[in-house]
């Protein structure tokens, strides 16, 4: 325990004691039902069966379907007038669905009964199909159950809620099994392979990945797990594996330089990993992290940048763009804050960051057109208006679906942001 | 429940938003749970538009259900009009709010805006988008249009219409509009009035002004035109002026309503389409076969087209619009195939698997068939994806639309010469019968692959029966010798699937177990008699 986290030195306060604006009105989000978009390809034998309306399915085509021409592991049953009528017909009609499903998927190890906002609403008890189901197909296929629901959840609050529907099932370690690492959260398969090339360097042997990327691959859970969490948006999966008696490592999250180092560093702590050891492990990655950052400070230094709320990221983004990059941060919008888990990114912020929880768009539009920022971070149903109105955009999902964590990919993430700029720049001469 | 895995129309609600984004200066609120903002998406990414949908959401939440969501729904509908002060809105609700029953219509009522409200009943969980549509456009217009008498009719002697149909988010609406206005007012026809597309609530409200309607789009503007020709005796037409031949008699109905002269009208109308289906390069084009899926307007159209000016084969013809099933149905026994109404994805694969075309014209979905089958595909309907909203003038209607047409069809499907080397000479290493073509950058060929039959593949789309289906492939109890396998390889790919269906439909019927490159060629004689 002789190592400090080099940047704790120059931290203030920051923003811990801010109290955001909190916001109500209209919600310009996705539902949780996104989150299936990347899970889908990261657990690669779980099939996703949305139960909802055919605005389900269409916004899961939407969002995603369009683009993938391949066949999806995904899916919707929808539910017809037949199945509002009574509901001991609704758990028939899902068996027969599934069934049929699992007929023409057999490779499928694991399925998802995704709750949406009808099935919450009519109050279709997915739990205990799930629990039925499993009984049924056991042991070639789990059936597990969470809600994608809009109303419950927004965007990668899906993700949370998958995560967390899956910790039940995970085995206990023994009593007396060695201090293990697991990190929560869905990355990259090049992103976990550079962290367990760092963390091996340094001497932490055990590490394990949870969502992993084979349903069979579980992960244990109990006294000896040291959990770090890769997301900010898994306050539900978070609180379940503490329940387990697993032990949160406290740390802000791996995006850029400085979030990367402080983070491998409370792995590192938690391992009594002597400080040079850990140097030694960090070092090569680092440099080359500070070269690719240099460029990019070029175009972004003094920038303003404006955040409306989606993936819970924005506060972690927030801070590399100012504290690496040199961006001035006019309002980082959430669409909500876990103050526990993102206590250390708080205490980095900027002191007098403007912070807003949730939403009503249309106030916010008005917040971000009177401050004209240099860049606004958004969704794509505001993206290209607001592009026509003479703003520059980073659409946000982006951010979601691209490797950003960790040294090797602090280049990738600032290039993100300069690219909009880039662009406008070159359209223009 | 049913399930799904592509579906070919979004909830009805999604069908309003498509005309108040069409429009001008109206104003939906829509009553949704958080989320359902994704179909902002479907406009600001895949048409590319500039401007917000002009639709208020109330977002509510799980929190929001203990309270008074109906308060909530109130409360936007006001804040909606303050801000956006639209001269029309349209009011209700998505699939959730539907379950929690709010009535938008009368909590509006109860707000007095001094401007119309158009409730909307949408029920989710029987329609969808394109009826959402249409039932959206006719409220629109039952409830704003004025009878003739208070319109004051303009002096002008030319005949007049109305374009009804074209909508955001519509396949080549844009273009369509665009071709339609300029061959209608070369006719000498004034236009009233184009509705949906960038009509005001003043422009609904003169649509009596007009002589009559030219309905476009009958999936969106029937149920109004039927309305309008009931209540002001505006007559419209039926013709959908898709490909050179339907333009022509698109000109010769208009011309009857207008009561201009047909002959003038049509002396100037040309397509260079019609000269390209004629010229010899197009000879092999003929007898291709073909399978047309989409809504029921387009694919009655490009049927049409693919088998009159094109010389295609329609070996199977399809709607997902099933409001318009016996449109299809009557299109289909014009080509002596069954017509195929099915919203469900995999039976169209099914279907598509077993007709083994050589190729497909339907919407995004048959992209991912075609593409898992490798055969060439080209869209002609929606549901489509970005590409299909290019920024070139691209109409599928009128004579530039039947230009459009032939380019796009023609263009997935190997060139005559290549078609014709490759017929004749095998094992190239790049130009061979496993590549694709090499106009289309080479690759290799997934529908070389296709000519081993896949029974079982086959067999687990069929999803009606809860049983593994038998699927006419999966019977055949003749086997191949080695020598009749290596002749049907030298059958060109396009026609080789075809090939070994008939063959070994030909040796069941005769009980031959062991099929020879004899019974190959026998089987070939026998078909091509018929």
């Amino acid at each position: 325990m002789s190592t400090v986290i080099p940047i704790r030195a120059n931290v203030g306060k920051g923003c811990t004691d801010v109290v955001p604006l909190v916001e109500r009105g209209q919600r310009e989000v996705f539902c949780g039902l996104t989150g299936i978009i990347w899970l889908h390809r990261k657990i690669q034998d779980a099939f996703f069966l949305v139960v909802g309306s055919r605005t389900c399915a269409h916004l899961i085509q939407s969002a995603a379907g369009v683009m993938i021409f391949a066949e999806p592991r995904f899916g919707t049953a929808i539910i017809d007038e037949r199945d509002l009528a009574g509901l001991a017909d609704a758990n028939d009609e899902l068996d027969r669905v599934v069934n049929q499903l699992l007929a023409r998927r057999p490779e499928i190890k694991l399925l998802f009964l995704v709750g949406s906002c009808p099935s919450e609403v009519i109050k279709l008890d997915l739990s205990r199909a799930a629990a039925r189901l499993s009984v049924q197909h056991s042991p070639a296929v789990r059936v597990l159950n969470y809600s994608g629901s809009g109303i419950e959840t927004t965007f990668t609050q899906g993700e949370d809620a998958c995560l967390a529907s899956m910790v039940p099932d995970l085995p206990v370690p023994q009593a007396n099994a060695e201090q293990e690492l697991v990190i929560v959260g869905t990355l990259a398969d090049v992103v976990e392979d550079q962290f367990v090339r760092i963390l091996n360097h340094m001497g932490i042997e055990r590490v394990r990945f949870f969502p992993p990327r084979r349903a069979q691959d579980m992960v244990p859970i109990g006294a000896n797990t040291r959990l770090l969490l890769a997301q900010p948006f898994l306050g539900d999966t978070a609180r379940v594996l503490q329940a387990r008696g697993a032990r949160l490592l406290p740390a802000p999250f791996p995006l850029g330089i400085e979030g990367t180092t402080a983070w491998l560093q409370a792995a590192a702590t938690a391992f009594d990993i002597t400080s040079d050891r850990f140097q030694a492990a960090v070092a090569a990655p680092m440099a080359r992290a500070e070269a690719s950052l240099a460029r990019a400070k070029l175009h972004l230094d003094g920038k303003s940048i404006f955040f409306f709320p989606d993936s819970q990221l924005e506060i972690p983004l927030a801070r590399f763009l100012s504290r690496e990059l040199g961006m001035q941060l006019v309002e980082v919008g959430t669409p909500y804050l876990h103050r526990q888990h993102m206590a250390m990114e708080l205490a980095m912020l900027p002191e007098g960051t403007f912070l807003s929880e949730g939403q009503d768009v249309e106030k916010q539009l008005d917040r971000c057109r009177a401050a004209h920022p240099d860049m606004v971070v958004c969704g794509l149903g505001l993206a290209n208006p607001l592009e026509s109105e003479g703003m520059t955009t980073k659409w946000a999902i982006e951010l979601v679906f691209t490797p950003i964590q960790g040294y090797d990919q602090a280049g990738d993430l600032a290039e993100l942001f300069t690219r909009p700029l880039m662009r406008r720049m070159r359209l223009a001469s | 429940m049913q399930l799904t895995l592509w579906t070919y129309e979004g909830p009805p609600h999604v069908g309003a938003m498509r005309i108040a984004t069409a429009m001008e200066d109206v104003h939906y609120v829509l009553h949704a749970p958080q989320g359902d903002t994704y179909a902002d998406l479907l406009f600001t990414m895949i048409e590319r538009l500039q401007k917000r949908p002009p639709v208020t959401y109330t977002t509510f939440q799980a929190r929001d259900l203990g309270g008074d969501t109906a308060e909530l729904f109130k409360t936007a509908a006001r804040e909606a009009f303050e801000r956006f002060s639209p001269k029309a809105m349209l009011v209700g609700s998505s699939c959730t709010a539907e379950l929690i029953q709010d009535d938008p219509g009368g909590l509006c009522k109860a707000l007095n805006l001094p401007i119309p409200v158009v409730p909307l009943e949408l029920p989710s969980y029987q329609r969808k988008e394109n009826w959402g549509a249409s039932e959206t456009f006719y409220q629109l217009v039952r409830n704003l249009a004025l009878p003739k008498d208070a319109i004051e009719k303009s002096k002008s002697a030319k005949p007049r219409c109305n374009i009804l149909g074209p909508t955001a988010l519509g396949f080549r609406h844009r273009d369509d509009v665009a071709e339609i206005r300029k061959l209608l007012t070369d006719m000498g026809v004034d236009i009233n009035v184009v509705a949906p597309l960038s009509a005001t609530p003043d422009d609904i409200a003169r649509l009596s002004n007009a002589d009559f309607n030219v309905v476009l789009y009958p999936e969106i503007a029937n149920l109004s035109a039927q309305w309008l020709k009931r209540s002001f005796g505006q007559p419209f037409t039926k013709t959908i002026p898709i490909g050179h031949s339907a333009t022509c008699d698109f000109v010769r109905e208009v011309a009857q309503l207008a009561g201009i002269d047909p002959v003038a009208a049509l002396h100037d109308a040309t397509s260079r389409a019609a000269w390209y289906t004629r010229s010899v390069d197009s000879t092999y084009l003929t007898g291709k076969r073909v399978f047309v899926f989409g809504d029921a307007t387009h694919a009655v159209a490009a049927a049409r087209v693919a088998a009159q000016e094109m010389g295609f084969t329609v070996v199977g013809i399809g709607t997902y619009s099933r409001e318009f099933a016996r449109e299809v149905r009557e299109a289909a026994s014009l080509y002596g195939v069954e017509a195929l109404i099915s919203d469900d994805y995999l039976e169209i694969e099914a279907c598509i698997a077993a007709l083994n075309p050589e190729l497909v014209l339907g919407t995004q979905m048959e992209r991912h068939i075609a593409k898992r089958l490798g055969v060439p595909c080209a869209v002609i309907s929606a549901p489509v994806h970005v590409q299909d909203f290019p920024a070139r003038y691209s109409p599928q209607m009128g004579f530039e639309g039947a230009n459009v047409l032939f380019d796009t069809w023609v263009h997935p499907l190997m060139m005559g010469l290549e078609e014709h080397l490759i017929g004749m000479f095998r094992g190239d290493s790049e130009f061979h019968e496993d590549a694709a073509p090499s106009h289309l950058g080479g690759g290799v060929h997934a529908q070389s692959q296709l000519d081993v039959a896949q029974p079982l593949e086959v067999a687990q789309t069929q999803e009606q029966q809860p049983q593994v289906a038998i699927s006419p492939q999966s019977i055949t109890v003749s086997v191949w010798d080695t020598g009749a396998e290596k002749e049907l390889k030298k059958i060109p790919f396009f026609v080789r699937g075809k090939a070994r269906r008939n063959t070994e439909k030909y040796a069941n019927e005769r009980g031959i177990s062991v099929i020879t490159t004899e019974t190959l060629y026998e089987s070939k004689a026998y078909f091509s008699q018929q």
